[in-house]
């Protein structure tokens, strides 16, 4: 398996792309280390060739003066025993920028087109890691909904609101990655807490209209979305800046990263479930969301129980984007605008105002977002197909699958 | 006084923008969804972006520029209608999910690089491929002109004192229409409306004295689009104001109040608002297409962000109002670009550089929805009693 170097700082000998002069950079690796002293073949637009070899760490580069196609060759010879690569590689050199060249590389006993089957318990892992992710902050999201009423838009930005706060916090001030994950997490649901202290309840006591409060979670959506570029610019940021190391079961790659953040996902989760049902403040939060009118009758201080709500749903979301960050590399200002779409799918295929329905929800979503690539939906347009499962739920059973038929009409 | 003149420049400039009178357009298509019938269509952007898809892509293919827009108006039907079928027998939030994640899937299939050779993938399509059949039937001829020669440089050679008496005087006069406005005792009837329109002419003429705007005749960006432009608003504007007299357009009030009502009357709610969501949405695809016409078609122009600058434009002229949209969207850009350029000419830069001022501009713009909603909801224009609706 292949895998090449991404862009230029992963470069050993530098190369630097000027206004008229362009990069090619590659790793050679395959699923076993990388490979040096490899020799390659570069040939330039007009037919001259020359030749690179790779480190000690398998890496290569070559500064070009022409733009235009550059085909890459390995020299087969030169390859260690037993491996078999496709060959050759085209490139596109541009002034100003350093293009890398991906050749694929295996041993030759390593299948050399991993089966349907394998592919699919691959994209099954990712699907399933994408989904609790996503799980954690749907779940907060249902639960605003359940207790309020209130369809919270602004809610993706609170996802990338801890990617953002884990950057501010590790990468920026130097904080160890444990500690600056715990502080995200406290910063995020203190957040939760002042915004349903200093804007959710006065609303709700001034009785404007949750159409109303609507527009003012899209006004403030609107809002975090802009701090977020003003404050980090419009690239992307990373948390930790060293690349992950990888792991293999049998067919199934995965980062450490991410094996790390589906075991907190999970253990979080299934806290906050244990919370739902066996604790007496959980119970609370049900009939709540159950009946908030019945709830207050019998006694129970909705404030309180909304207030919890909102500082746990912003903590689960901060986490979320916490994770999100670090198993996709980076967080940008408006990844929580590309996942919002995602947990409102979530949270209306489990059923508006369900937790548990959230959780299953985004698994699902999770699943159908990284498996439909492979069952044959063009790459582009994943998640358009929770789109089209979003559509076709309301047309048949609109409430959801855990959601209660009265909530819906 | 030069760098306050070069802002007010420049608002004025982008108040009668062809881009202004596009989001005009579908903010009066929001309007009826929103304001009239109570629909929260969270993608209004997305009949924009098919709007503009189904002109530009049918012209760049060589197709006759009416077919283009037979296409643009189509393509948004349709999405009204996939859009409207499930949801429209479902409580308001589920629209409101719905239209913005359609409205984002429109944007990653127009971002695609599998439809590169229709959409032009994230590049987009320039402008130059579909521009030229509209630009030719331009007969504004060359060159370029100002609006009103004659202006304030023609009165003692341009003056600082000069120009403050006329700002004064241009302030005195947005004060009269408010008292006027407001007063709803001393002025009653046709004189009230007489005296408002005249009041407001008076204003428009010297706005255009004090800041002239000069631009080319027919070019990209010149009068020609903006001619076209803001004579559609006006068009739609008087459909809007035919509609919602009709019987029909009572009925889309008292859905929005009471559709138990409604259909206790043996009216088919459903029906009517998908018809008012098909509406709303050919004006939304209108929109689209006069927005691209001085740009190009980007997908991620028209993305989450346009739909609620829509919003904002139209809380801030009054939903449920006949011009609150046109008044929302000139303050609405007019006002941001305001913000951006005093930003960048009084805050050091070490404060917030040219980047900073735009990302600025934007907060500011979300902050203002978040107050209009909870402090004004009814706007400018607005009948606080008509907004108390709830989904």
């Amino acid at each position: 398996m292949l895998v090449g170097a991404p862009a230029a700082d992963a470069v050993d000998t530098l190369c630097l792309p000027g206004p008229d002069q362009a990069c090619i950079a590659g790793t050679l690796r395959t699923e076993q280390g990388v490979l040096a002293d490899v020799k390659l073949t570069v040939t330039a637009p007009d037919g001259t060739t020359s030749d690179v070899t790779t480190s000690e760490s398998g890496k290569w580069n070559l500064q070009v003066d022409k733009e235009g196609t550059y085909t890459v060759k390995i020299d087969e010879s030169t390859l260690p025993k037993g491996l078999v690569t496709s060959g050759e590689v085209k490139v596109q050199a541009q002034f100003g920028a350093t293009r890398p060249a991906l050749i694929d590389i295996r041993t030759a006993s390593y299948s050399s087109s991993t089966s349907k089957f394998d592919e699919l318990l691959q994209s099954s892992v990712n699907g399933l890691r994408l989904g609790l992710l996503l799980a954690l902050a749907s779940v907060g999201l249902s639960l605003i909904y359940g207790t309020t009423g209130l369809s919270n838009f602004a809610h993706a930005e609170q996802v990338t609101l801890g990617g953002m706060v884990g950057y501010g916090l590790v990468n920026v001030a130097g904080l160890p990655l444990l500690l600056g994950g715990v502080l995200v997490v406290v910063i995020c649901a203190a957040t939760g807490y002042l915004q349903d202290r200093g804007l959710w309840q006065p609303l709700r006591r001034r009785g404007l209209g949750l159409t109303q409060m609507m527009i003012v979670t899209i006004g403030l959506s609107l809002a975090l979305q802009y701090c977020f570029q003003y404050a980090v610019g419009a690239g992307t940021v990373r948390i930790v800046t060293d690349n992950p190391s990888v792991r293999s079961f049998g067919p199934i790659t995965i980062t450490n990263q991410s094996l790390v953040a589906m075991a907190i996902s999970v253990v979080v989760l299934a806290g906050v479930g244990f919370a739902l049902l066996r604790t007496r403040i959980g119970r609370a939060t049900r009939a709540v969301s159950d009946n908030p009118a019945l709830a207050a009758a019998s006694g129970i201080d909705t404030d309180k129980v909304i207030r919890l709500v909102w500082t746990v749903a912003m903590g689960l979301a901060g986490l979320s984007g916490l994770l999100y960050a670090l198993v996709t590399n980076g967080i940008k200002w408006d990844t929580g605008m590309q996942i919002l779409l995602l947990l409102f799918a979530a949270v209306t295929l489990g059923g508006l105002g369900t937790a548990f329905g959230a959780l299953v929800g985004a698994i699902i979503i999770g699943l159908v977002v990284e498996l439909s690539p492979v069952l044959g939906m063009p790459g582009d347009f994943k998640y358009a197909t929770a789109m089209l499962i979003l559509i076709l739920l309301l047309l048949v059973r609109p409430q959801g699958l855990l959601g209660k038929p009265q909530r819906v009409g | 006084m030069d760098t306050l003149q070069s802002i007010f420049n420049a608002m004025m400039r982008e108040a009668l923008s062809p881009q202004t009178a596009a989001v005009a357009i579908a903010v009066i298509g929001l309007n009826i969804h929103f304001g009239f019938t109570g629909l929260i269509n969270i993608g209004q952007s997305a009949f924009m972006l098919l709007g503009a898809y189904g002109f530009a892509i049918a012209v760049w293919h060589g197709l006759p520029m009416v077919v283009g827009i037979v296409l643009g108006f189509a393509a948004a039907l349709v999405f009204a209608l996939i859009l409207g079928a499930p949801t429209l027998k479902l409580r308001g939030d589920y629209l409101a999910i719905v239209t913005i994640s359609a409205a984002e899937i429109i944007r990653y299939v127009g971002r695609s690089a599998l439809l590169t050779d229709f959409t032009g993938s994230a590049q987009g399509i320039p402008g130059s491929q579909y521009r030229n059949g509209f630009t030719s039937l331009s007969f504004f001829g060359d060159g370029d002109f100002t609006l009103l020669p004659f202006n304030y440089q023609d009165v003692a050679g341009g003056s600082a004192g000069v120009r403050l008496v006329f700002w004064i005087v241009a302030l005195a006069c947005v004060a009269a229409i408010v008292l006027v406005a407001r007063d709803t005792e001393r002025f009653q009837g046709n004189a009230r409306v007489g005296v408002l329109i005249g009041l407001s002419a008076v204003l428009v003429v010297l706005l255009l004295f004090l800041f002239p705007v000069s631009t080319q005749s027919t070019g990209v960006n010149g009068w020609w689009v903006r001619m076209v432009a803001w004579v559609l608003v006006m068009v739609c504007v008087g459909v809007t104001y035919l509609l919602v007299r009709s019987p029909w357009g009572r009925l889309l009030r008292g859905i929005r109040e009471d559709e138990e009502a409604i259909r206790s009357l043996g009216k088919n709610v459903f029906a009517i608002k998908m018809q008012a969501l098909i509406i709303g949405g050919l004006f939304g695809a209108l929109g689209g297409m006069i927005y691209v016409l001085p740009a190009s078609v980007q997908p991620d122009s028209m993305g989450r962000s346009l739909t609620f600058f829509c919003y904002t434009a139209l809380l801030l002229g009054g939903a449920a109002t006949i011009f609150g949209p046109v008044l929302g969207s000139v303050l609405f850009f007019a006002g941001r670009i305001v913000i951006k350029t005093a930003a960048a000419a009084y805050i050091p830069n070490s404060v917030m550089n040219g980047q900073q001022t735009e990302q600025f501009s934007y907060i500011v713009v979300g902050v203002v929805l978040m107050l209009l909603v909870i402090f004004r909801p009814q706007g400018i224009l607005g009948n606080k009693r008509e907004l108390r609706f709830d989904v």
